[in-house]
């Protein structure tokens, strides 16, 4: 138990301090978009989604209308559903209350670490929600801790530094050692060409048809 | 201007719909089985979805398509591929793509 909880912290230590200009930044464009402090600090537990958070502050900054933010927030997590059902199979024998622990705290990043956990077999596999469960504490006490220094220090980040650019290098450290066999190596191409192809969609559509399209071609290749 | 019990209230709109996607599987996987198709199909869910995130942040950095030597992003995107395919070194790939950058920019 200790074992797995350790585990899933160390997995997600490098993840969690990839995280980390993110929040930081995040706090400090909440902040500009004109989202009371208080409020944009609370958005990082209550919602707990960082794409989505961008979006969110962006679209606050424009004032765009309440029930757009909301659609275009369950559009964007619409990727969760896969992985929600990706983990569940291995979540089943738990108790109710570690099932929503585990579901509020399965994001990009913990479900990277975890499902790479889920998918090797090890003396301790019984005990393996703990390593969720580290991996997902880790990340959201990095995210709280960043998002809040954010949102004090929002005057004092240099712009011209383009860290956001981190964020597609942290999913490209993700998924190149993934790409390992036919499949999945097509499922990324698909997804890209597709992504790119309908960028200019509206409401990240082109985020959701590139993934679909992407899972499809693996599938269909890999029935051989 | 917002009040900001609209702010609260959105946001609270925005945790509800996020948290109700991640549980949904997990909680409804007791009735709902998934059949071996769909079972099989999940193993390509991160590679599409991460790759559908990344292309168009490392091809359109402005909004507009750019697959040539003069653009810094798919130049760093590609030697970070590169450093990750070899190394499988998350923070090396990071500061790879990031020096990179910094440097073609």
């Amino acid at each position: 138990m200790r074992t797995e909880f350790l585990a899933g912290v160390r997995a997600e230590i490098p993840l969690m301090l990839g995280a980390l200009p993110f929040g930081l930044i995040y706090g400090a464009l909440a902040r500009e978009a004109g989202i009371p402090p208080a409020a944009a600090l609370a958005m990082s537990s209550i919602v707990f989604a960082g794409s989505a958070q961008f979006i969110g502050t962006e679209l606050f900054a424009s004032g765009s209308p309440g029930a757009v933010i909301l659609l275009t927030t369950f559009v964007l997590n619409l990727r969760h559903l896969l992985y929600s059902a990706s983990v569940a199979p291995r979540l089943r024998h738990l108790r109710p209350a570690w099932k929503w622990l585990l579901g509020y705290l399965l994001t990009d990043e913990a479900y990277a670490v975890t499902i790479t956990r889920f998918q090797v077999r090890t003396p301790t596999d019984a005990d393996r929600h703990w390593f969720f469960l580290g991996a997902g504490l880790t990340l959201w006490a990095g995210w709280q801790l960043s998002t809040a220094a954010g949102v004090l220090l929002a005057a004092g980040i240099p712009t011209g530094w383009d860290l956001e650019f981190a964020l597609p290098l942290i999913f490209i450290a993700i998924i190149v050692p993934m790409l390992t066999d036919r499949g999945t190596r097509l499922a990324a191409l698909t997804a890209a060409v597709v992504a790119v192809a309908a960028a200019g969609a509206p409401l990240r559509a082109g985020l959701i048809a590139g993934a679909l399209a992407g899972i499809t071609a693996g599938w269909l290749v890999d029935r051989g | 201007m917002r009040s900001a019990q609209t702010y609260w209230l959105i946001i609270a709109g925005m945790g509800v719909i996020t948290v109700a996607i991640r549980l949904s599987m997990i909680l409804l996987l007791g009735r709902v089985r998934l059949s071996p198709g769909v079972s099989r199909a999940l193993r390509f869910v991160p590679p599409a979805v991460f790759s559908a995130l990344i292309a168009p942040a490392l091809v359109r950095p402005a909004g507009l398509l750019d697959l040539s030597v003069g653009n810094p992003y798919l130049l760093a995107g590609a030697l970070a591929a590169a450093v990750a395919w070899r190394g499988k070194n998350m923070l090396l790939t990071i500061a790879a793509g990031m020096t990179a950058l910094l440097i073609l920019r």
